[in-house]
């Protein structure tokens, strides 16, 4: 997680729909980033199993399932849910209909 | 009669619901001052803790509403009630008629006449736009206060501190929640919250808030000075009684109510927390409903009574789990106290009679604790009964004892239900009684009942959502039942989806079903495969598989698919089993431009659909040919692409019992024979092979089409999801597929075929539809759209 640090801005928040999530490329990283019930939240893009693309996943209201083997992330945590595995989770906020990323470090 | 409903809570939308399950279409009309639809307040606590929106929230869609013409309207407050006219008037100034009016109007939260407790930085907790603003204080917050130990309050601290800001719980009483809990138990709980960082502070009350404009710090009695900079009031609540006392209905503490929740005007009632019956204002949910079950009872005309609920709650708070029963102040008993555990067990008793109970920390045995308080039993060994109660199953419970406390349904109710109605899911005894469907905690119980009772020890169904223990005929019963539209839908009736999300294909796959395709599609409760109508390939990339009706197609055809794959540098071009095209390794974003330039209808390869009707070239062109594959693969292709399917669907036609195109190892397959055509149904040849079970044996072509159809739309709607052909066919048995399909007279083949003929006479080609909508936000990346997100918004900030 990414406390502080200045927002470069990724796109509009409208197009990342309700329970979907799209990806994107920022300073050279792929980040995937999700519309919860709870707000908006990021994660690196590829799955650390198979390097499946997350943001293709099947979302409940809190994590993610790759759409290649079905491993599941929690998207407040990162954490691999039964595998010992995680993925990176970054801030990411909403403010006037845009999303802003804190940069990865 | 028209129904007045004055609020917009918990209470109001119960009574709503009760009124229309009672009499369906008889008006009734909701009228909240809230500009927000009816919410589950009672977890506001987790919008605190988690953040988002509070439309995750809402009781109901607005669909809801609208199809039970219960008509809600926001933003609406009510200034007066007359009585003797029997009409409320809006404070608009609108007047409107009731023939029973139905007051919900709640409370409010108390505020202590404490100095300084109006500056900045200081909330209550009782709204979604009071959270915002604690949420948005608590982001700059150091340290924060909470005024109040009850339930409210520590889920207020829980909240902050979810949230990474220091709390300290301020309690006037000698002990945390009073009302439910002993001073033992109180300490219990105060220990484990320390444990997590919680400071507690009990026995202190509050002289001051001090501060040069916002909220600085405490003055506690004695003279301390609490710093801090965020303060949360949770010290209670007052009932909305105003409009009522203006009405001239008489109120105490809340409008008084009789056992039939009429106020002192017959034809006006009153439900929840405004309302006072026999000296009690309910404040938790199980009373409240049972209030608004009796109120919407008797404005029917149906005898009913509310004799009040007995006071016993099971909570969750802190991660500690609480059941609270009876007079816990009560001073006899025993207790258990396992201090290091964090557990605590007492059992009350007045003149030797169970009086109370309250478990911290391991709850095992309340029902069976709960049921002797709730009968005053009498106990002369309660140290005994206490250990029994922790080894007790469900079988040794009362039938009066309370297995579902949010609904009030005792293992009585539950064992009624699965005798007389023969239930055997536990999803059928939530759909039948309503136990589990408030707080689910009571599931691990039901299902321990269903297991004594049907003797099917850990038959569990297979469930269309395993987290909600949902099976597929009880999604199917509420889609039905409640009209619903979506998988959003379903998950707001009931939650399927909303936990790991991966029941949403099953859910919005029913839901399509159900409604012959007139639902409202929602990307994200379909697999990627379906989101973007391709199939996804180990390394992301997908694959495309445009429609070739029974694998025939034509040089121009082939020209173009060749023509695309160059222009588009397509990795790989595969000639499929089920005789088709396969244009392998395309990038998403590549996929509208060729579907665009293939101008060919989706081969819907990437779906739980109808595949491909593979055929041999039967009499055309083989000498040894009885029957026209060709003709009729293509026809039976044509009436049935593009339909979903529980799980993909392969179909063949050969010409011959040669069967060329192994027909017999498909889900359906139609062989020619002397004098006519044989379906059978049921084959597989994958990790699975197994020979297809004969369906029947028609003279005509049409007739084959018509029996294939049948089976197409019988499998459509009773076989599991992800459940093949193969399986269900071995499940349900070939036996009563033939009777399912075959039996003309019954009518109901002929009621398959038309539910059929519905769901495809709304099929689109997914591909056509993107193209005409010029790709879409789906097919790219964020930010890879025409206008550069980077050079778009703002300047960014800093994030806190």
């Amino acid at each position: 997680m990414i406390a502080s640090g200045r927002l470069v801005p990724i796109g509009r928040a409208e197009d990342v729909p309700r329970l979907e999530a799209r990806t994107v490329t920022v300073a050279g990283r792929r980040i995937a980033v999700y519309h919860t019930p709870a707000g908006y939240r990021a994660t690196d893009a590829d799955c650390p199993h198979r390097g499946g693309p997350l943001a293709d996943g099947l979302m409940g209201d809190g994590c993610v399932t790759c759409p290649l083997h079905g491993w599941r992330f929690d998207l407040g945590t990162g954490e691999a849910v039964g595998q010992d595995a995680r993925v990176a989770v970054h801030a990411v906020v909403e403010r006037d209909g845009w999303l802003y990323l804190a940069p990865p470090g | 009669m028209s129904v007045v409903v004055v609020g917009g809570g918990i209470a109001a939308q119960a009574v709503a619901e009760r009124l229309v399950e009672r009499a369906p279409g008889r008006p009734v009309t909701m009228l909240s001052a809230e500009a927000r639809a009816p919410y589950d307040r009672v977890r506001l606590s987790s919008l605190l803790a988690e953040g988002g929106d509070p439309e995750a929230l809402r009781l109901r869609p607005d669909a809801w509403y609208a199809d039970r013409g219960v008509d809600l309207r926001l933003a609406t407050p009510v200034a007066a009630i007359d009585p003797a006219g029997r009409r409320v008037e809006t404070s608009a100034g609108e007047l409107i008629p009731y023939e029973a009016l139905v007051l919900c109007t709640g409370s409010r939260a108390a505020v202590p006449p404490i100095p300084g407790i109006e500056r900045p930085g200081s909330f209550v907790f009782r709204t979604p736009e009071d959270c915002d603003g604690i949420a948005a204080a608590a982001a700059g917050a150091r340290r924060a206060c909470v005024l109040g130990g009850g339930l409210l309050g520590l889920e207020a601290a829980k909240g902050l501190l979810d949230r990474g800001v220091a709390v300290t719980v301020v309690h006037l009483v000698g002990h945390l929640m009073e009302r439910q809990l002993d001073p033992a138990a109180g300490a219990v709980l105060a220990r484990r919250m320390r444990d997590l960082g919680v400071e507690v502070l009990t026995g202190r009350a509050t002289e001051r808030v001090l501060g040069e404009g916002r909220v600085e710090a405490l003055l506690l009695d004695g003279g301390e000075e609490l710093p801090c900079d965020l303060l949360v009031t949770c010290v209670g609540v007052r009932p909305n009684v105003d409009l009522a006392r203006a009405a001239g209905l008489p109120c105490e503490r809340g409008i008084l109510v009789d056992d039939a929740m009429t106020t002192a005007d017959p034809a006006v009632r009153a439900v929840g927390e405004c309302a006072e019956h026999r000296g009690v204002v309910p404040g938790l949910v199980a009373p409240i409903l049972a209030q608004a079950d009796v109120a919407a009872a008797s404005i029917a005309g149906d005898a009913a009574a509310y004799k009040g609920t007995a006071a016993a709650a099971a909570l969750k708070v802190m991660g500690v789990d609480l059941v609270s029963a009876g007079d816990p102040s009560a001073a006899g008993g025993v207790a258990v106290h396992d201090p290091e555990a964090g557990v605590y067990r007492r059992l009350a008793l007045r003149e030797g009679r169970a009086a109370g109970a309250i478990l911290v920390g391991d709850t095992r045995g309340a029902e069976a604790l709960l049921a002797l308080v709730a009968r005053g039993a009498e106990v002369s060994d309660p140290l005994a009964a206490l250990a029994e109660a922790a080894r007790a199953t469900a079988c040794d419970l009362p039938d009066a004892a309370q297995v579902c406390s949010c609904h009030g349904v005792s293992k009585g109710d539950i064992l009624g239900a699965i005798r007389e109605r023969g239930l055997r899911a536990a999803s059928e005894v939530r759909a039948c009684t309503r136990a589990g469907t408030g707080c689910g905690g009571c599931m691990p119980l039901v299902r321990e009942l269903l297991e004594a009772e049907t003797g099917e020890a850990g038959a569990e169904p297979a469930y269309a959502c395993p987290c909600r223990g949902l099976t597929r005929e009880a999604v199917v019963d509420l889609v039905r039942g409640r009209d619903l539209r979506s998988a959003s839908d379903v998950a707001a009736a009931c939650g399927a989806g909303r936990d790991c999300g991966a029941c949403k294909p099953a859910i919005a796959y029913l839901v399509s079903m159900v409604t012959a395709n007139r639902h409202e599609e929602e990307r994200h409760a379909r697999f990627i495969n379906d989101r973007v109508h391709a199939n996804i390939q180990r390394d992301g990339t997908f694959s495309v598989v445009p429609r070739i009706r029974g694998g025939v197609t034509s040089p121009e055809e082939l020209r173009r698919i060749a023509d695309v794959a160059e222009r588009h540098r397509v990795p790989m071009v595969k000639i499929t089993g089920g005789q088709r095209i396969d244009l392998l390794g395309v990038r998403k974003d590549q996929l509208p431009a060729i579907w665009a330039e293939l101008g060919m209808p989706s081969g819907f390869a990437y779906s739980k659909a109808v595949r491909t009707v593979k055929t041999c070239v039967g009499t055309d062109f083989c000498r040894f040919g009885i029957g026209d594959a060709v003709g009729l693969g293509i026809e039976l292709e044509r009436r049935l692409e593009g339909l979903h399917t529980p799980h993909k669907v392969k179909l063949a036609v050969s010409g011959c019992p040669r069967n060329c195109a192994e027909a017999s190892v498909k889900d359906i397959g139609v062989i020619a024979v002397e004098g006519g055509w044989e379906v059978v149904v049921g084959g597989a040849a994958g990790s699975t092979v197994r020979a297809a079970d004969p369906l029947a044996r028609v003279a005509t072509a049409a007739e084959a089409i018509r029996v294939a159809e049948t089976f197409l739309q019988y499998y459509r709607e009773n076989a599991e999801y992800l459940e093949r052909s193969y399986a269900f066919v071995e499940r349900v048995g070939i036996e009563e597929v033939r009777r399912a399909v075959l039996d003309e007279g019954s009518g109901e083949p002929e009621r398959l075929r038309e539910r059929l003929a519905l769901a495809r006479a709304a099929v689109a080609d997914p591909w056509r539809e993107v193209v005409e909508r010029g790709g879409g936000p789906a097919f790219t990346d964020l930010g890879d759209d025409p206008e550069p997100a980077l050079v778009g918004p703002p300047p960014g900030g800093e994030l806190a």
